[in-house]
């Protein structure tokens, strides 16, 4: 044998080896650590299309390690294998006050909105959020699994929000990101909500206009030399004009929601429209500032600056080009929370189609609160958030049978 | 039938003008407005739909089914080829999609009324009939959900907040053309909306109690049962008859069962209050809501007390509605307890109100009793299920044609027909913007609220 035979055949065991261990790698994990396996009639993974008879792998980690026909991936002995008629991502919720405004609907447990004064962005929603309130639990029985929660509607600036999953005894357990967005309100409630607040919705803008001027006239001191007495309030108000937390603007109105834009467009805020009920007459100017809306629950009374709201305000927005997603949103009174899944089931009810449906509360959701890195979609790598249910999710005699967090099966009563 | 009680709208009208005509005045009016039947009345010609799954209630479903109406009525039910079709009806082929009896709502707010005022927490006396909005735009999204008739209420922030009115949803010019009934002096109209639980409670003249609420209303019927045996014992003579006191002779209609009792109640123990209630009175009593159903259903079931109840999203909101779930409905049925829904409008919008079929199926009710309680059910719990809530030959040509299975979320309601009568067109674009919603098409008009708590 020759010596470069010899060294020929020296790389091609050692790169043997090193394949097989490196596909030892690969398979090991699968092989001790898979932890749970769903395998559904259908499986929708949202990022590609729908799978006949699949499978999705979730480790030990609570990732996705596989997503693919039965044929294609391997469950390893010993894992459980779940069945159902239909299976999706975990849904995302990108609009709730859900742990912070109770089923009980009493003043001790209603946190979602401080009304002493108008505008208070400093809120933290961690410091409110009650992980074991009764609604977390319903809306995880009935599929949600990612929740955009915090403070509500009802004030100039009502406090942030942050995104938790619906698991966990306390808000540590529970938070995935703790400051996602500021909630603000433009529309009339706010003089009706707030004892010393504004007026009029234009004296709300002003003092919304006037507080931002002082945040960058904060900013520019802190830059200059090295900033004064920290301000809690300019600081977070600091953070949305970087950009970085969200301006999230429950605006339902035209005259609302063009204020919202014209807020955003001056202040260089990353904004997110909530509500939204009257944005099918003004799609143009929405889609043309690029911002996505989160549409009001349908199933919302529609009253007040909702009385021009539409059924099919998802299709309607979809159609004219806007990112769209939906939302169990904020209620007043009976009931204290809508649930996602209605919600979707009324959107894809009048007109928004099964696919654009599943996506807008899932994917489009995951993207408008930052966290589609994680969640939204079926993908390797990915949380493994999933919902099996015993037929197509948004009928009404369809139930939600199964909910999985990270792995985890939360709630397997058929709901 | 029918046609009478299109009669009263022109005598409405003529109360309308501030008249109060004479009985024999009234009599004249009826007898010219018979001989003038014909533009008022639904169709001369039969009309038939063929090709529907209808859904009676009054029996299966009917695959390939034909209904024929006429003059108001309903004239023919039956599958293809066992119906004798009129040789001169108008055939409308509708096949693919469903029909089913018009829908009942026996708990609505929807017509802009009200009931009693603050002054106390007993009003016998007052008629939601007396402040309704026969244009009312909230009747007409509720004819777009294809509710066809409805009780509709004075609020719960009363013990005894009025009596209510059993209307259609017609496309009415006065409220005389809704109303059920042909005289509002001398037949019963409506039933009695009463409650119990926090919302009549409050501060004086309201009780601050539960059981003062309850002692005071068998105060009152008390006070009625005395009423009724002096008219009795005076046996018409005009020197002994007491003075006429309007409450107590309403509540003589109670106590004598022709006027139905609909009480608001949430909790389980005050569910069992409304029926000791009724027990010792002897009234009649539809329960309303009944949110804790689940925990009394043998209870209930065993008095034989009819309850109507509704579906909500998400349990709570109140305190007395932290149990209310979506197996109401089927553990009332599993106990032999009668059930229908209701919408509560607009704490349930009248237009989605096929969900509450849907989600208490889902919950484990029988399809069928699911859809009986969108219909016939509730004409039961109004004396009304000889004129509507099925699809059987001789009764009133109300009826919803859907575009699918009743309990699927995807199913619009295409058409809605009253009295033979066309009231719904989804393919109306002026209908369609009640249905789907738009800019002006439904203004907030203030209007009923239900003492809202929270923010």
């Amino acid at each position: 044998m020759k010596g470069t035979e010899k060294v020929r055949w020296h790389l091609i065991a050692r790169f043997a080896i090193l394949t097989a261990l490196l596909g030892g790698l690969l398979a090991l994990p699968a092989l001790v650590e898979a932890q749970i396996a769903v395998r559904g009639n259908v499986v929708h993974p949202v990022s590609g299309p729908a799978l006949e008879d699949g499978i999705v792998l979730v480790g030990a980690d609570g990732r996705i390690e596989a997503v693919g026909p039965a044929g294609e991936v391997q469950v390893p002995d010993g894992v459980e294998t779940l069945q159902a008629a239909v299976v999706t991502p975990g849904l995302v919720d990108a609009r709730s006050v859900v742990g912070l405004a109770g089923y009980l609907n009493q003043p001790h447990d209603q946190d979602q909105l401080e009304t002493s004064s108008a505008i208070q962005p400093e809120l933290r929603a961690i410091d409110a959020y009650n992980a074991r309130e009764e609604l977390v639990g319903w809306v995880r029985s009935l599929g949600t699994t990612t929740l955009h929660t915090g403070h509500g509607p009802g004030s100039l600036m009502s406090g942030q929000t942050m995104v938790v999953k619906t698991r966990g005894d306390n808000v540590g357990e529970a938070v995935v990101d703790s400051v996602t967005m500021v909630a603000m309100t433009l529309g009339p409630e706010v003089s009706q909500m707030i004892p010393g607040g504004p007026g009029t919705r234009a004296k709300g803008i002003a003092q919304l206009r006037q507080q931002f001027v002082r945040a960058q006239e904060y900013q520019r001191r802190a830059g200059e030399n090295g900033g004064g007495d920290r301000d809690l309030q300019m600081e977070i108000l600091g953070r949305m004009l970087d950009g970085e937390v969200k301006a999230l603007i429950t605006a339902n109105r035209i005259s609302e929601i063009m204020a919202a834009l014209r807020l955003a467009e001056e202040f260089g805020l990353d904004l997110v429209l909530d509500g939204a009920a009257e944005a099918y007459l003004v799609t143009d100017e929405i889609r043309a500032a690029g911002v996505p809306v989160i549409v009001h629950p349908t199933l919302a009374r529609h009253s007040g600056t909702l009385e021009h709201g539409t059924y099919d305000a998802a299709k309607r927005l979809h159609d004219a080009g806007l990112e769209v997603t939906l939302q169990s949103g904020f209620e007043g009174y009976v009931p204290k929370t809508r649930v996602l899944l209605f919600e979707a089931g009324m959107a894809a009810a009048y007109g928004l189609s099964f696919e654009n449906t599943l996506e807008a509360i899932t994917l489009q959701a995951a993207r408008i609160i930052g966290q589609d890195h994680r969640v939204g979609s079926l993908e390797p790598g990915k949380d493994g958030d999933l919902v099996l249910y015993d037929g197509d999710p948004f009928e009404y005699l369809t139930r939600v049978c199964t909910v999985i967090i990270e792995g985890e099966v939360v709630s397997d009563e058929c709901r | 039938m029918t046609r009478t009680t299109l009669r009263s709208c022109s005598v409405g009208e003529r109360y309308s003008l501030g008249e109060r005509p004479s009985a024999l005045a009234v009599g004249a009016f009826l007898v010219a407005a018979l001989l003038l039947a014909g533009p008022l009345s639904a169709q001369e010609q039969p009309l038939a739909f063929q090709g529907a799954t209808l859904v009676p209630i009054a029996g299966p479903p009917i695959q390939d089914g034909v209904l024929v109406v006429h003059r108001g009525e309903i004239t023919a039910v039956g599958a293809a080829g066992e119906v004798d079709m009129p040789g001169n009806a108008e055939v409308r082929d509708v096949s693919g999609m469903y029909i089913m009896p018009g829908m009942v709502d026996t708990h609505s707010h929807i017509g802009g009324g009200d009931g009693g005022d603050r002054s106390a927490p007993i009003h016998g006396e007052v008629r939601i009939l007396d402040a309704l909005d026969a244009r009312h735009d909230r009747i007409r999204t509720a004819r777009a959900g294809g509710v066809t008739t409805a009780n509709i209420m004075p609020g719960s922030g009363h013990l005894m907040s009025g009596q209510t009115a059993y209307v259609k949803l017609r496309d009415g010019r006065t409220i005389y053309d809704l109303l059920l009934c042909d005289d509002v002096r001398t037949e019963i109209c409506g039933g009695m909306k009463m409650a119990n639980g926090t919302n009549p409670i409050g501060s004086p003249p309201f009780p601050e109690t539960r059981a003062r609420s309850a002692a005071l209303v068998r105060a009152k019927f008390v006070e009625a049962q005395q009423y009724a045996g002096r008219v009795q014992d005076a046996n018409g003579d005009p020197e002994q008859v007491p003075a006429r006191n309007l409450e107590l002779e309403t509540l003589m209609e109670i106590l004598d069962g022709r006027r139905i009792v609909h009480f608001h109640t949430h909790r389980h123990d005050d569910i069992l209050t409304a029926i000791r209630l009724s027990e010792e009175f002897g009234f009649r009593v539809v329960l309303h809501h009944v949110s804790e159903a689940a925990m009394v259903a043998p209870e209930i079931a065993a008095a034989g007390v009819p309850s109507s109840i509704i579906v909500i999203d998400a349990p709570g909101g109140k305190l007395e509605a932290v149990n209310l779930t979506f197996d109401a409905g089927a553990a009332l049925e599993e106990h032999g307890a009668d059930v229908a829904f209701h919408t509560d409008d607009p704490i349930t919008d009248s237009r989605v109100f096929l969900r509450s079929a849907g989600l208490s199926v889902r919950a484990g009710m029988s399809r069928e009793a699911a859809l009986e309680a969108l219909t016939l059910a509730g004409a039961r719990m109004m004396d009304l299920e000889d004129r509507v809530g099925s699809l059987e030959v001789g009764k009133d040509a109300d009826f919803v044609l859907l575009t699918g299975d009743p309990l699927s979320v995807y199913t619009r309601v295409q058409e809605t027909w009253i009295d033979g009568i066309r009231v719904f067109d989804l393919d109306d674009p002026e209908d369609r913007a009640y249905a789907v919603g738009g800019y002006g098409v439904t203004p907030d008009q203030g209007g009923h609220h239900h003492g809202m708590g929270g923010h």
